[in-house]
């Protein structure tokens, strides 16, 4: 995968503007922050609404207990902090603040995953989904292109009950599907970025790109057809669209910018399982071992969350 | 409210977080006598809240930070009318709402709290929204002692001085105990009023038992123009039964049936005495 094609804006930058967008005719958006401004691009919005942002230092547990204070006041706020503070610092503020308190907060992980690269683990936030689909109460999604972003921003600020949110930093591409249906987004429903009849690729956010370049070198270089779905939403689970597309019969590789301990993998996996699915199954994500250094594309690459590594653990997969 | 009424309410109130400890065998009884006076001030003297305005924003809020004296507040809400006070009878029994710390299930509850060092963060969120909307909503929170070594509070603390929120009261219910032992053991607090202004937060020490002077600084907030307030309230875990008073095994003890009937006694004859000097 090379760092710049086909990107666009940063689902980050996208974040910002719809954002911007919303609090223009919507005074109760509220923005908090943890000196993460600028590295969230939200200063533009501090800017042109400057009494709509909320500064609160670095101190997440704040950060969290805050917005849930300002929602429970009727203010949309929106808490954007990196993921990887977000969702470990101020976790039980999450737990409880948040989501058993039904605090509607829209909780926006930035910085996701290993976006941060050689910054190493302190950094990165492989574990959000995991620690997050344990408590009730809140939705988590992860965008895989700018369309996605925009739609779950937009989705967010209606919504009454809490969600977490996360992207990454660098340029995606604008919208994933080859013929692009604006009005192909809701939350809690999978979207499907390419039909395919002979394997199936189950993605969530950054890490359905892979998958598309993936499925390129196998119709390409094998003739193999790949269905690919962006799991926007882990959960709730699409599981009328997991379901059917398990029921095909056809092997699945799910990919995720995650630890593959309790994420979107093994969230599709029980899922299947119990329903009595046996199609081969494969997860991709991060090992449960010290992360490899290095850029977002190269610990990707290592991983083999990589058009080439996904290429490869397709055909292993029929070989099985 | 008159301060007789006041002062019968407290009595009164004391001995109905007995009755519904010893009846649920469970309970914080040590703290939810140390706080009732400061809780029986706020919602019968101070704060514009009541089962009638609870659906209005303008309403004014309480959070109670220290969540494990939940006793006292659902008494204090029962006897607002909030909720039959009956219900009670169910407190800590399986499928009953009023569980052990507090919940937005029960009328009359602000947020779910119970996790320590959480209410002043929640608290400034939400004066700093109050202000956003101009509003004359004022927010109360009560914190335990043994909660001050949490770090979220000082967070807060930073924050709602950085923010100027003057419509921010919170309470320290001073009785110097927590679970282990005095504070002063498991980790000192002292100098708090210094570390707290110097926090930018106007300081306050009062007499957390004699409502005339909690009912005075509760009604002339803030205390300091532009500046969160902060009351340390000096109390006595387990006031008003003798043999409770700054004895750490209440702390979440239940009484016996001998205790308990030796508790009421106590606390009818302060009723007596009070009717007494009342006549």
């Amino acid at each position: 995968m090379e760092e710049t094609k086909t990107a666009a804006a940063a689902n980050l930058e996208v974040f910002s503007e719809v954002l911007q967008n919303l609090a223009a005719t919507d005074k109760d958006i509220m923005v908090v922050t943890s000196d993460s401004r600028g590295s969230g691009k939200l200063v533009p919005f501090g800017q042109k609404y400057p009494e709509q942002i909320v500064e609160v230092g670095i101190a997440e547990q704040n950060l969290v207990g805050v917005a849930a204070g300002l929602a429970s006041m009727g203010k949309k706020a929106f808490a954007v902090s990196p993921a990887c503070f977000l969702t470990a610092r101020a976790l039980e503020q999450i737990k409880n603040d948040v989501a058993y308190s039904d605090n509607s907060v829209k909780l926006i992980g930035i910085s996701a995953g290993v976006s941060y690269g050689a910054l190493g683990t302190t950094h990165h936030s492989l574990h959000d989904y995991a620690v997050l689909r344990a408590i009730n109460n809140i939705s988590i999604l992860a965008p895989a292109d700018n369309f996605e972003t925009a739609e779950a921003i937009k989705a967010a600020a209606q919504m009454t009950s809490p969600v977490y949110i996360r992207f990454g930093k660098k340029g995606m591409p604008e919208n994933l599907q080859q013929n692009p249906d604006p009005s192909d987004f809701k939350i809690g429903k999978g979207r499907i970025i390419q039909e395919g009849s002979d394997l199936i690729f189950i993605a969530t956010g950054e890490a359905v790109l892979p998958c598309v370049e993936a499925a390129k070198l196998l119709e390409q270089e094998q003739q193999i057809s790949c269905k690919i779905i962006s799991l926007h939403t882990i959960k709730p689970l699409d599981t009328e669209l997991l379901l059917a597309a398990a029921a095909t019969g056809k092997p699945i590789i799910t990919v995720e910018e995650h630890s593959v301990n309790g994420g979107l993998g093994e969230a599709v996996a029980s899922l299947l399982f119990q329903k009595g699915c046996t199609n081969k199954f494969q997860i991709v994500g991060l090992p449960d071992d010290h992360t490899v250094s290095g850029s977002q594309i190269e610990i990707f690459n290592h991983y083999g969350i990589s058009g080439e590594g996904l290429k490869n653990t397709a055909l292993n997969l029929f070989q099985l | 409210m008159q301060l007789e009424e006041l002062k019968r309410k407290s009595i009164e109130n004391r001995k109905k977080v007995l009755q519904y400890i010893y009846h649920a065998k469970a309970g914080h009884t040590g703290g939810s006598l140390s706080i009732l006076d400061i809780l029986n001030v706020l919602y019968n003297d101070v704060m514009n809240v009541s089962p009638e305005n609870f659906d209005s924003n303008d309403r004014d809020r309480f959070i109670q930070s220290k969540g494990h004296s939940v006793e006292a507040l659902y008494v204090v809400l029962a006897d607002k009318g909030f909720f039959p006070e009956e219900d009670l009878l169910t407190m800590c029994q399986y499928n009953s709402p009023y569980i052990g710390h507090p919940t937005k299930s029960i009328p009359g509850i602000e947020q779910n709290t119970g996790g320590l060092g959480h209410g002043l963060p929640i608290s400034s969120g939400a004066a700093l929204a109050a202000k956003k909307d101009n509003s004359a909503v004022k927010v109360f929170t009560v914190l335990g002692d043994g909660e001050m070594a949490e770090g979220s509070n000082w967070e807060a603390m930073m924050f709602a001085a950085h923010y100027k929120l003057d419509n921010l009261c919170a309470i320290l219910d001073y009785n110097k105990l927590q679970i282990t032992a005095p504070n002063a053991d498991v980790m000192g607090l002292e100098p708090i009023d210094q570390k707290i202004e110097a926090f930018g937060w106007a300081v306050k020490h009062v007499d957390g038992h004699n409502l005339e002077e909690l009912s005075k600084t509760f009604n002339s907030l803030p205390l300091v123009e532009g500046k969160p307030t902060f009351i340390i309230a000096h109390t006595t875990k387990g006031k008003g039964i003798s043999y409770m008073e700054n004895v750490l095994k209440w702390h979440h003890g239940v009484p016996s049936k001998e205790q308990y009937d030796l508790a009421m006694e106590e606390l009818d004859l302060q009723l007596q005495e009070l009717e007494t000097v009342l006549k």
